[in-house]
C-alpha cells in the first residue's frame, strides 16, 4: 500500500499527471527487467572467456603476525599453475583508497594485520589443480600480539568534534540527565551475488576487468596505481551486479587487482569468483560502534544538551572509515533541535578484517543509539514517544550543530505524523498496554516457571524517526567534480553516459525517465550506455544515495542544454527535429560538470557549515510479538514514511524503502557476527542469517515528497534512508512488549531473556542516574 | 564419467560427466544455461532453485546422477520462444514473469530465477493469492533487495484468475 501525502512546500501529484521539470506519468517498467526475468542477464560468473583460468587467494590465518616465508612444496608440479606474490606487483603495493595503508598482498617480511589478509595468489587451468596447488603451499608466520577491542587501540584512523553552545552549563541546568551506552556489531551486506571479477590481458600491456561492482572509477584508479597503467590501459566494465549495498564499493578494488595480477602473469583471462564462505570471511562489514549519550532535558521533554561519544571499529585498514565516521558523527544527535551539543567521534584500528561501506554509512549505528536513547528519555518522563518527537523534531529555520540552517525540504514532522497516523500508533500503544496489564498473572502456574499459551506472547509497538544527509558529506561532491554526459549520435540516438551503476536500485530506468521528460521524447527513445570506463565519464561512485539527486540532476541539466541547442538550430520541437539535426550536423555530446549547490560551504577543519545539501526524513512504526519463554521476536508489520524529495518512479522507490526496512529489521533482530581471536565464527550462510519471507514483516510504505529546490527535478535520494530508522523502531517495540531495553544489537533471544531475567532498566532512570553498560 | 540422460526445458539432453557433479554445474558450465545462479553452494539461499520433476530443488545439492531420467526446468524454460523483433520484449514473458515485471518483484535480479522457479512450483500445485501461503512457498529463497513485499505481490497477481482481474478493472476495484 502506498499513499503520497503533502508536506510543507510539497506538491501533491495525482497519478498520471505531468508536472513541468520532473519525470512523471505512467512509470515505465524496469529497463533491464526482462533480461533478469528470463535468465539472459549476464552477471560476472555467467561471462565466458575461452581458456580462462581460475584464481584464488592464499590468506593469513593469523590476526597479527610477521609473514616469514611462503613455502612451495617441491613435490608439486608448479609449472601447471602461476603463483603471484607481492614481489610481482608492478606498481605500488597499495589498494588505492583514502589512506595508502592497505597492501594488495602482504610482502614476505611484512606485517599481517588480519586473519583474512591476502598473502599470495594462485591461478590454474581447472579447479582441481587450483585446490591441489593451494594444499601444497604453506605460509610461515610469527604471531604478534593482536588488538581486538577498539577501545584498547591507540591507532586512530580519524577523529572529529562537532558542537555548538555550552553543553556543561546546560547539563547543570537540566531537569533530568539520562546516560546510556549503546553497542552495535558487524553487519554483512549479503548481496546474493558474491564478489566476482574476471581480468583479461590487453594487447597494449594493460588489463580489462569485468566484474560485480558499484564504482567503476574506483577500480580504475586502483588498477592504475597497483599495476602502473595509463588511463587507457586500465579498463573496467561492470557486469550485471547482483546487489551491492556498499559491499561492492571499495572491495572490488582488491579483488580486481588480484585478478589482474594473475591474468598478467598467466597471460590469459583469470576468473576470481568468491564463494559465499570467502565472501563472508574476507570482505568488508558495517562498522561496529559504541555510542555513549549524556542528555539533559526539561521536564516537558525538550532537549537542552546532548553530549555524545562515538567509537567505531575500523578493522585492520582505513578503507572508507573516516567518511563513515564523519557521517555517523553528523547524524549522532538525531533529527532534533538542541542548542547545546558536543559530539566526539573516533575510529580505531583492530586486527580484524577491514570494515567499510554499508547502506547508511555510519548513520544507522549512531541513529540507533540516538533514537533508543530518546525513547528511554520519553519513558523516564512519562511522555509518549510520539509526543517527545513532536516537541523536538527539526522544523524549517532550525539550526543543526554544524551551524547549518534547515531551510529547504524539511519534512521531519510530516513523516512522523504520517507514520503515526497510518499505523494508529497512539491507539494501538494504549490498547496493547492495557492488554498486557490485564493479563498479568493470568497465564502463570503458581510455583512453576511454565506459562500457558495465553501469556506466552507479548505484543508491543515502537516508533523511531531519522534524518539522512542527501549525497556526499561536506565538500565531498565538490572534490569529486562529477561529469555526466548526454549524447545525440549521428544516427539520431540519444544516449546517457555515466559511471553510475545499476545494481537493482533502478539507475537504468530513472535516467531515461528524467532525460526523456526533459527532452520531450518517449522513454524508449533514450538509451543508457553500459558502465564501461572506455567511454563513460566519471560521474562519481554509485554510493551515498547520490545517483538520483546528483547524477540525475546533471542529466536533466544536460538534456536542457541539448534541447536548447537543437531547437535553436531547427526552430522546431526537439522531439520532431533531433533526428534530422543529427543527420545534418552530426553528433552532439553534452558534458555536464557538477557545480556546488547554493548554501554555506562546509569547512572540513572546523566541521561547520552545510554538512549536506539537504536531508531525507523517515519515520518507522514497528509492531512485534515477543515469545516470553524463548525470547524470539516476530516483527509483524512495519509502517515506513519516507520523504525522498520528488519521487521519480514510485514502484522503484517503494522497493528501496521495503528492502532497506527489512535490512534494518535484520540488523535489529538476527544479524550478528561473532568473533574469536579476530576471526568471524559464523562465516557461512548457514550461520550468518538474514530474514526470509517468513521472518519479514508486512511493510507499508508512505512516500512523502518535500522537493529539494537546488536540483531541477527535486529528488533527494532514497537508498540509505530506510536503513537508519528500522532498528530503533523494532527495539522500541520490544521494550514496549517486554519492559526491557536492548542496548546492544541484535535483540537476539539470548539478549532478551537475559535482560528480562535481570530486570534491569527503567526503574533506575532517575534524574542524574547513570545506566550501567550492558554487554 | 558416465552418461546421464534427462530432459531440460523440454529438450532431450545427454551429458558424460562424473555422477557426483552438481546439477548446477552441469546446467551452467556444460549446458551454458547460466540463468540458474549460485549464491551459497550449500542449500541456504535458493538462488539455484530449479524444478526436478516439478518439485523445487537446490541445484547445488543435487548430484547429476539423481537427475538421470528426470524432467528439469530452469528459468530459461519459463518464457515462450522469442516473438518478432519489436519494442516489447516482455511480450514473450509468461504470466508469472510479467507479474514480477509489473509489480517490481525483481531488483538486482540475482535471486529472481530461483524465486520464479519456487513460485512456478507453487502456482502449478494450485497455490492461490493467499499471502501466508506464498511466504511459505518462497521461504527457501533469500532476497536482500526487496523486503519480499513486491515478490509476494507478483506471485499473488499471477495466482489471481484473469477473470477476477478483468472484473476488478471494470469495476475500478483494487487488489
Amino acid at each position: 500500500m502506498t499513499t503520497r501525502t503533502q508536506s510543507p512546500g510539497a506538491i501533491v501529484i495525482q497519478p498520471g499527471t505531468i508536472v513541468p521539470g520532473r519525470a512523471r506519468g505512467v512509470a515505465p517498467l524496469r529497463r533491464e527487467g526482462p533480461a533478469k526475468l528470463t535468465g539472459a542477464a549476464k552477471y560476472a560468473d555467467d561471462l565466458v572467456f575461452p581458456d580462462a583460468w581460475y584464481g584464488l587467494t592464499i590468506r593469513s590465518t593469523d590476526a597479527h603476525a610477521r609473514f616469514v616465508a611462503l613455502d612451495l612444496d617441491p613435490a608439486f608440479d608448479w609449472s601447471r599453475v602461476v603463483v603471484v606474490t607481492a614481489a610481482d606487483i608492478p606498481g605500488d603495493n597499495i589498494v588505492s583508497s583514502i589512506k595508502s595503508d592497505q597492501p594488495i598482498l602482504v610482502p614476505v617480511g611484512g606485517e599481517i594485520q588480519h586473519h583474512a589478509e591476502g598473502l599470495a595468489l594462485i591461478a590454474a587451468p581447472d579447479k582441481a589443480t587450483l585446490r591441489a596447488a593451494r594444499d601444497h603451499l604453506h605460509a610461515r608466520t610469527e604471531k604478534l600480539p593482536a588488538i581486538f577491542d577498539p577501545l584498547e587501540s591507540d591507532h586512530e584512523f580519524a577523529r572529529y568534534a562537532v558542537g555548538s553552545g555550552d553543553v556543561d552549563a546546560a547539563l547543570a541546568a537540566a531537569d533530568l540527565i539520562l546516560e546510556g551506552e549503546y553497542r552495535v556489531g558487524h553487519q554483512e551486506q549479503l548481496y546474493i551475488e558474491n564478489n566476482a571479477m574476471i581480468a583479461v590481458p590487453r594487447d597494449d600491456g594493460g588489463v580489462t576487468v569485468h566484474g560485480s561492482l558499484q564504482c567503476p572509477y574506483y577500480v580504475h584508479a586502483a588498477l592504475k596505481r597497483g599495476l602502473a597503467l595509463s588511463d587507457e590501459q586500465a579498463h573496467v566494465v561492470q557486469a550485471e551486479t547482483g546487489g551491492g549495498f556498499g559491499g561492492k564499493e571499495e572491495f572490488p578494488s582488491v579483488i580486481g587487482l588480484h585478478a589482474a595480477l594473475l591474468a598478467g602473469k598467466a597471460g590469459r583471462p583469470v576468473r576470481m569468483i568468491y564463494d559465499r564462505h570467502e565472501d563472508l570471511a574476507a570482505t568488508t562489514k558495517r562498522h561496529p560502534a559504541i555510542v555513549r549519550h549524556r542528555t539533559g532535558v526539561t521536564l516537558e521533554g525538550r532537549l537542552i544538551a546532548q553530549d555524545i561519544e562515538v567509537i567505531m571499529d575500523g578493522g585492520a585498514y582505513c578503507t572508507l572509515t573516516p567518511v563513515v565516521l564523519s557521517r555517523g558523527a553528523l547524524h549522532a544527535g538525531g533529527p532534533y533541535r538542541c542548542p547545546n551539543v558536543r559530539i566526539r567521534a573516533r575510529a580505531t584500528r583492530t586486527n580484524t578484517p577491514p570494515n567499510g561501506a554499508f547502506r547508511g554509512f555510519g548513520a544507522p549505528q549512531t541513529e540507533f543509539a540516538a533514537e533508543t536513547h530518546l525513547n528511554r528519555i520519553a519513558e523516564a518522563l512519562g511522555i509518549s514517544p510520539l509526543e517527545i518527537r513532536r516537541r523536538n523534531v527539526y522544523v524549517p529555520g532550525d539550526t543543526t550543530p554544524t551551524g547549518q540552517v534547515l531551510r529547504d525540504s524539511v519534512a521531519g514532522e510530516e513523516v512522523l505524523e504520517r507514520a503515526a497516523e497510518a499505523s494508529e500508533f497512539e491507539r494501538l500503544r494504549t490498547r496493547l498496554a492495557s492488554a498486557r496489564t490485564g493479563r498479568v498473572g493470568s497465564g502463570t502456574i503458581p510455583g512453576s516457571p511454565l506459562r500457558t499459551g495465553v501469556e506466552r506472547v507479548a505484543s508491543g509497538i515502537g516508533l523511531a524517526l531519522a534524518w539522512h544527509g542527501a549525497g556526499f558529506t561536506g565538500s565531498g561532491e565538490v572534490h569529486i567534480g562529477s561529469v555526466a554526459s548526454l549524447e545525440l549520435t549521428a544516427a539520431g540516438e540519444i544516449r546517457v553516459l555515466t559511471a553510475s551503476t545499476e545494481m537493482g536500485q533502478g539507475t537504468k530506468t530513472i535516467f531515461p525517465q528524467l532525460v526523456s521528460e526533459a527532452l520531450g521524447v518517449a522513454y524508449d527513445d533514450v538509451e543508457v550506455a553500459d558502465a564501461d570506463t572506455a567511454f563513460v565519464p566519471n560521474s562519481g561512485p554509485t554510493v551515498a544515495s547520490r545517483t538520483a539527486m546528483v547524477v540525475g540532476g546533471l542529466l536533466v541539466q544536460a538534456a536542457g542544454r541539448l534541447r536548447t541547442q537543437v531547437e535553436a538550430a531547427t526552430g522546431g520541437r526537439f522531439a520532431d527535429t533531433y533526428r534530422d539535426h543529427a543527420a545534418t550536423y552530426g553528433p552532439i555530446r553534452i558534458d555536464q560538470r557538477f557545480e556546488p549547490y547554493p548554501g554555506v560551504p562546509f569547512d572540513d577543519a572546523t566541521y561547520t557549515g552545510d554538512a549536506y545539501p539537504a536531508f531525507g526524513w523517515a519515520a518507522c512504526v514497528a509492531r512485534v510479538d515477543v515469545d516470553l519463554d524463548t525470547g524470539e521476536v516476530h516483527v509483524r508489520d512495519v509502517v515506513a514514511a519516507d520523504d525522498i524529495g520528488r519521487v521519480i518512479h514510485p514502484v522503484l522507490a517503494e522497493g528501496q524503502v521495503e528492502g532497506g526496512t527489512l535490512q534494518a529489521v535484520g540488523y535489529a533482530t538476527v544479524e550478528e557476527i561473532k568473533l574469536r581471536d579476530g576471526r568471524y565464527l559464523n562465516d557461512r550462510l548457514a550461520t550468518y542469517i538474514i530474514p526470509t519471507a517468513l521472518d519479514a514483516p508486512r511493510i507499508s510504505t508512505i512516500l512523502v515528497e518535500a522537493p529539494f529546490g537546488s536540483v531541477p527535478h527535486g529528488a533527494k535520494g532514497v537508498g540509505e534512508l530506510p536503513m537508519d530508522v528500522g532498528a530503533p523502531a523494532v527495539i522500541a517495540a520490544i521494550a514496549d512488549a517486554t519492559g526491557v531495553w536492548i542496548n546492544d544489537l541484535p535483540a537476539s533471544p539470548e539478549r532478551i531473556l537475559a535482560a528480562m531475567a535481570d530486570l534491569p532498566a527503567v526503574a533506575g532512570l532517575r534524574p542524574g542516574a547513570s545506566e550501567p553498560a550492558t554487554t | 564419467m558416465s552418461i546421464y540422460r534427462f530432459v531440460v526445458n523440454g529438450a532431450e539432453t545427454e551429458v558424460d560427466v562424473p555422477g557426483m557433479r552438481r546439477l548446477l554445474d552441469v546446467l551452467r558450465e556444460d549446458l551454458a544455461l547460466t540463468g540458474t545462479k549460485e549464491g551459497c553452494g550449500e542449500g541456504e539461499c535458493g538462488a539455484c532453485t530449479v524444478l526436478l520433476d516439478g518439485a523445487p530443488v537446490d541445484a547445488c545439492l543435487v548430484p547429476i546422477c539423481q537427475a538421470d531420467g528426470a524432467d528439469v526446468r530452469t528459468v530459461e524454460g519459463l518464457a515462450g520462444p522469442p516473438g518478432p523483433p519489436g519494442p516489447a520484449p516482455e511480450a514473450t514473458l509468461d504470466a508469472l514473469q510479467t507479474a514480477f515485471l509489473q509489480t517490481g518483484g525483481a531488483q538486482c535480479g540475482i535471486c529472481t530465477p530461483g524465486m520464479l522457479m519456487s513460485a512456478r512450483a507453487y502456482l502449478d500445485a494450485g497455490g492461490g493469492p493467499d499471502e501466508d501461503a506464498i511466504r511459505d512457498a518462497i521461504a527457501g529463497n533469500l532476497c536482500r533487495c526487496t523486503g519480499y513485499t513486491k515478490i509476494i505481490d507478483a506471485i499473488a497477481l499471477a495466482a489471481t484468475p484473469a477473470a477476477t482481474l478483468a472484473t476488478r478493472e471494470r469495476t475500478g476495484g483494487t487488489a
